[in-house]
């Protein structure tokens, strides 16, 4: 019943907070920096980058809150957030906390909030992230916006105006939480733009310890097993997409298609004639009959562009159609027109890919 | 054992357009179905069943409607179900919807105690993952989000270890019950119902309970006052060119793919940079 | 353990509704299965409701039906390739309290249908197929499901599953449909706000319009199109023979598209979001077409007994009067103690011979037959009646007489004088 999301909301009148003087008190937009294994989830650094700029709206300041087991590590950690924009830095190094779990985790963030009182409260969308946040908001008893894309201040009030993707992704929302601190958001990797290091820049290191005996926590981490082989993602939800049609001209081109997927991380799909054919497993069939898919890149190779089709796929973000009939009915719909011989261009659009993501790892 | 699963009935995300014009959501003609997390939750529950025995029970809260979907939960093999109905819980966030599950999960037990809570990894609504952890929270239930396996359960010792997904891995965890799990998507298959079930499904006479029923007195703690969050502005994202650009038309196909690369770069910065075509 | 019914009803389409509502009213214990995810699931269907039929199931219908617009005018087009020609019939007096003709979506509908068959005590169980019909002999017993222990048995089973009834054909009752017996039809609903529906159409509140579409839109083909103002949404559609279609070596969706793009059209849907697109069969063969209605422990009703008329666009309520009538007939026989036989259930037959619906296949039962034969309905005279209405109204210094001479003349060049007479008479004798 979260009807706030689903009813379009009325235009609200100007909101003039008075803020509970308790609520006033607390000052400071802090950024949860996401450490696992030893490493810094990048995501940590944008959000700082982001962060940065609502401290300096509000003119206040920035702090970068980092867990973890080894003080060493988390010492490092703080210097690089400094680099990125923190003015301060709050540490609970404690061997209990090297392995993520929810329940020392959540005790050290909530004691902190407790007690420095941030105003506002960001983490990064990740597994971790919102595992984490989702508890912290429910003990502290206040407002948690998900998936966030887009973070500004109310000139109004100064609260956060927090917008997220809903009905997915066909629509924008903006939530606040009025009367309640610290507010809180998980922001979606990749969104915020990656900051320059400014590798002068230092700040204040504030060490707490944490209030629980390894005995006091139930769960265990028995293993950790890195990822390998990428998890199987569903065609419907996907991001990426690449498709072929009938005009990929036999199962064995479907290759082509499969590698430009891998290389994008990309999920396949395909539309009826290739699914029935066998050339793809019934599962990947986009349209009308087949799934609905809305993923933020659409990459369709070889195919007419049939209306039943179309209504499958026509919701993405942005569509690029290769086909060799400049009349082909996709290009009346997608956003880009390749006109060619699909089995020629894939694999130079692969080759291009490749070697431009690789260029980009390096540098990043 | 006793679990209980928590589903919500959504409309089909997938399949909702906007007003081009009004910039209203079309609900029309969109079906309504179970979170399709969720029932990964449920055959995950039915399985732990089928091999401890114990019971089953599926809430919902939700409005009238969502007796459909604890009715197909009921064809799939739940024992009990659930409809929390109540116009007091209208416009909760996720801070009050899981006040309210929580609050009802409390009550059910008071009859059966509930070792076991199941939530999907998130709705394709709301699209938050936060009320299974809200839940959990209340309840001082452990919390195991984005599970895909269960390695083990041990009644006896009332412990349970399962694979999490985590960053970069998967975790085995081990812990105690009661506990709360969020489950992720793939990890198994819906049964297929036999016809008796469809009968049982049929006939089910779906309980409905409100406020007072799940024993919640204080209505600041639920519906839309029990919320923090407020939804201040609703809008569409840009539209996009309507006809296709072309690209490369006097290129060769090398030319052709690296304007496709470029255009997407410097059109899509945002796409750009998930895909890695430019470092953030 | 394998349940039992008085009856068992497969499809809750208008037919299975009525029949299935009829029954369990009375008191009868009734079952009815649908392969759709729920009744009417994701058809968008935009339609036309008669009133009369479901008023005769439910009188009260128009309490909490979900009806889109009640239809106050009737336009019929003829289109060429750029004009058309066309009558409006507008009527205040279809402003009662009760009116005739409203447009529905077919998704709420049959969903809404369905509940009150519920509501009766009927048991609906949906995403269940019925795979074959279990027999004794030439006696039908019950059904046989795609799922688990899925065998169910009645004393009668009543199929409403709709055009091509697999059932049917798989237990024999009938042969393959033929091409030239059926239509294929492809619609899509265009959402628009409420405002724009009623300032395009020049209606008020819940008044609807419905446009019949004739002409160079089906290249030749024998079909029709239509457009349906709904509540916030406008449903067009076209549909030809199949067997034409198949000729011609045209995509109905390109139909749809040519339709859509129509100067006479293109303004009505201007801005809509297109939302479902479904494709569709309708019987077609009339009369002549109608297979066995009943057999021992059997009936058959509605799409899947190929009760529609074409002429008029009727089917749903074709469909709802045939289930009742069905549904009557149990009623009847369980009332008398009187097993469901063949012989017995020959009064549904009856029944119907005596009902609108085969008194009006009858009336047009040449007709498939004739427009089969005469494909220029559909292709020259559109033509020429948009050409002469534009000869008329060109004021270019022509004297009139001319002009009618002019017309006269387009006609018979295109058409032998002894071909519009013989049109003309054959017309008159199939609808007579
Ligand atoms: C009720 C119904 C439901 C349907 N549901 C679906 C559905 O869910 N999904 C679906 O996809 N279809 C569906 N269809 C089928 C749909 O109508 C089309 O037939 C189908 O989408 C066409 O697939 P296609 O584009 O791959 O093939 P085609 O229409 O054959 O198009 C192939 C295209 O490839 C181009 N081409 C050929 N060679 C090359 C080359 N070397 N390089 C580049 N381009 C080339 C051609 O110009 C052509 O445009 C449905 C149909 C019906 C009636
Ligand atoms: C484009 C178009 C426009 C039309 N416009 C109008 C109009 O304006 N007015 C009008 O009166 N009529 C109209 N008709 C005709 C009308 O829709 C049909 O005559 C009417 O729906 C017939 O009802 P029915 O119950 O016989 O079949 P259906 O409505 O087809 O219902 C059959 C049901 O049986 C189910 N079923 C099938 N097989 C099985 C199985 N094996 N097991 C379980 N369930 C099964 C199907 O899922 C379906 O729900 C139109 C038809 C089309 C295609
Ligand atoms: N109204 C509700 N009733 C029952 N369970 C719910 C409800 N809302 C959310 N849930 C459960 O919580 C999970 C996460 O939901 P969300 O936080 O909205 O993404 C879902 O997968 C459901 O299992």
């Amino acid at each position: 019943m979260s009807e706030n999301t689903a009813a379009p909301a009325k235009p609200k009148g100007k909101k003039r907070l008075e803020l509970d003087p308790r609520l006033a008190a607390y000052k400071g937009i802090w950024v949860f920096v996401e450490m696992e294994r030893g490493q810094v989830h990048q995501m940590s650094w944008e959000l700082l980058g982001e962060g940065r700029k609502l401290a300096d709206i509000l003119d206040v300041e920035l702090g970068a809150v980092i867990l973890g087991g080894s003080s060493d590590e988390l010492g490092a950690a703080a210097r690089n957030a400094f680099t990125y924009g923190a003015d301060v830095a709050y540490i609970v190094a404690d061997p209990i906390l090297t392995d993520y779990r929810n329940e020392p985790y959540t005790k050290a963030m909530t004691d902190l909030v407790n007690r420095y009182q941030p105003e506002i409260l960001l983490l990064g969308a990740t597994t971790l992230g919102r595992d984490l946040a989702g508890s912290v908001a429910t003990t502290l008893l206040t407002g948690l916006t998900a998936d966030c894309t887009e973070l500004a201040i109310d000139p109004d009030n100064r609260g956060l105006l927090a917008t997220r993707p809903t009905f997915g992704g066909s629509l924008l929302c903006t939530i606040q939480t009025l009367n309640y601190r610290p507010q809180m958001a998980t922001i979606r990797p990749r969104v915020m733009a990656m900051p320059d290091a400014m590798p002068e820049r230092s700040g204040r290191v504030i060490s707490e310890n944490l209030q629980m005996q390894e005995d006091d926590i139930i769960a265990k981490v028995l293993e950790f097993i890195p990822d390998e082989a990428q998890e199987q993602a569903q065609l419907a939800y996907a991001d990426i997409i690449v498709a072929g049609g009938r005009g990929m001209g036999k199962a064995e081109n479907f290759r082509l298609i499969w590698d430009l997927a891998a290389v994008l991380g990309a999920e396949v799909g395909g539309s009826r004639p290739v699914t029935h054919a066998g050339w793809l497993p019934a599962d990947r069939q986009v349209g009308q009959s087949g799934k609905t898919v809305r993923p933020k890149l659409y990459i369709a190779a070889g195919i007419s562009g049939a209306i039943q089709h179309r209504v499958g796929m026509e919701a993405s973000d942005v569509i690029i159609a290769i086909n060799n009939d400049p009349n082909a009915p996709i290009f009346d719909f997608a956003t880009y027109a390749i006109v060619g011989d699909a089995v020629q261009i894939l694999p130079v659009l692969t080759d291009a890919f490749r070697s431009r993501l690789a260029v980009n790892r390096r540098a990043g | 054992m006793h679990i209980v699963v928590c589903i919500k009935q959504v409309p089909d995300s997938a399949q909702i357009r906007v007003h081009p014009v009004t910039n209203t959501i079309m609900r029309q003609g969109v079906p309504a179905i179970i979170n399709p997390f969720d029932v990964f939750a449920i055959e995950e529950a039915l399985r732990l069943k089928d091999r401890f025995g114990g019971r089953v029970t599926v809430l919902t809260m939700g409005p009238p409607q969502a007796e459909d979907a604890l009715r197909k939960a009921i064809a799939y093999g739940a024992d009990d179900v659930i409809l929390l109905t109540d116009r007091a819980f209208a416009g909760a966030d996720t801070l009050a919807t899981s006040f309210a599950l929580a609050q009802t999960i409390r009550k059910i037990g008071e009859e059966h105690p509930v070792d076991l809570v199941f939530t999907g990894k998130q709705t394709i609504d709301g699209d938050t993952a936060q009320v299974g952890p809200g839940i959990a929270k209340r309840l001082g239930l452990q919390l195991l989000t984005y599970v895909s396996a269960i390695d083990a359960l041990d009644l006896e010792e009332r412990s349970i270890t399962v694979q999490r997904r985590s960053e970069g891995g998967v975790q085995v965890i081990r812990t105690r019950l009661p506990a709360l799990i969020t489950m992720l998507e793939g990890s198994n298959q819906i049964r297929f119902a036999g016809m008796d079930d469809m009968f049982r499904s049929a006939r089910f006479d779906v309980p409905k309970w409100n406020k007072e029923r799940a024993g919640i007195e204080d209505v600041s703690k639920i519906g839309l006052k029990g919320s923090p969050t407020v939804v201040s502005k609703i809008f569409t994202p840009k539209p996009r060119a309507v006809k296709a650009q072309m690209i490369g038309a006097d290129l060769d196909a090398s030319g052709t793919a690296n304007a496709i690369l470029d255009i997407i770069s410097s059109q899509h910065p945002r796409l750009a940079q998930e895909l890695g075509l430019i470092t953030p | 353990m394998a349940e039992k019914f008085d009856a068992i009803v497969v499809g809750a389409g208008p037919a299975g509704n009525a029949a299935a509502y009829t029954m369990a009213q009375a008191g009868l214990s009734v079952l009815q299965l649908e392969r759709g995810e729920t009744p009417g699931t994701k058809n968008v269907q935009g339609a036309i409701l008669y009133a009369d039929a479901l008023e005769r199931i439910i009188p009260d219908f128009r309490d909490d039906a979900p009806l889109e617009r009640h239809v106050i005018e009737q336009r019929m087009w003829v289109l060429d390739e750029k004009s058309f020609i066309g009558t409006n019939y507008r009527s205040d007096a279809f402003n009662s309290d009760q009116p005739n003709r409203y447009t529905i979506l077919r998704a709420p509908f049959d969903k809404w249908f369905s509940g009150k068959v519920k509501a009766a005590g009927g048991l609906v169980i949906c995403e269940t197929t019925v795979t074959e019909l279990i027999q004794e002999g030439k006696k039908v017993i019950g059904v046989r499901t795609d799922r688990e222990g899925g065998d169910i048995y009645a004393d009668v089973v009543i199929l409403a599953d709709g055009v091509n009834s697999l059932l049917a054909k798989k237990a024999g009752f009938h042969g393959e449909l033929e091409a030239k017996n059926v239509a294929l039809a492809v619609k899509e609903i265009h959402f628009l706000p409420e405002e724009v529906v009623q300032s395009r159409f020049n209606i008020k509140g819940n008044e609807g319009v419905v446009i019949e579409i004739a002409g160079a839109v089906t290249h030749g083909m024998v079909g029709t199109a239509f457009l349906y103002t709904n509540k916030e949404s406008i449903t067009l559609g076209i549909g030809c023979l199949l067997s034409d279609f198949k000729k011609a070596g045209i995509a109905p969706y390109t139909l749809l598209e040519e339709l859509k793009a129509h100067p006479a059209i293109a303004p009505l849907i201007e801005g809509g979001e297109m939302k479902e697109y479904a494709a569709h069969l309708i019987p077609e063969g009339g009369y002549k077409a109608v297979p066995t209605l009943y057999g021992e422990g059997w009936m058959i009703a509605g799409d899947s007994a190929g009760l529609v008329n074409a002429v008029h666009r009727e089917g749903s309520n074709l469909a709802m009067t045939s289930g009742r009538l069905a549904a009557e007939t149990v009623i009847a026989l369980k009332d008398m103690k009187l097993p469901c036989t063949a012989p017995h259930l020959a009064r549904y037959k009856t029944a119907l011979d005596d009902s609108f619906v085969m008194k009006d296949l009858r009336k047009y039962k040449e007709l498939p037959d004739i427009l089969h034969g005469n494909p220029h309905f559909f292709s020259v005279y559109p033509q020429l009646l948009n050409r002469a209405a534009h000869t008329m109204l060109m004021v270019d210094g022509q004297d009139k007489h001319s002009k009618e001479k002019t017309i006269r003349g387009s006609f018979v060049q295109q058409r032998s004088l002894w071909g519009l007479v013989g049109d003309a008479y054959r017309m008159w004798r199939a609808t007579r």
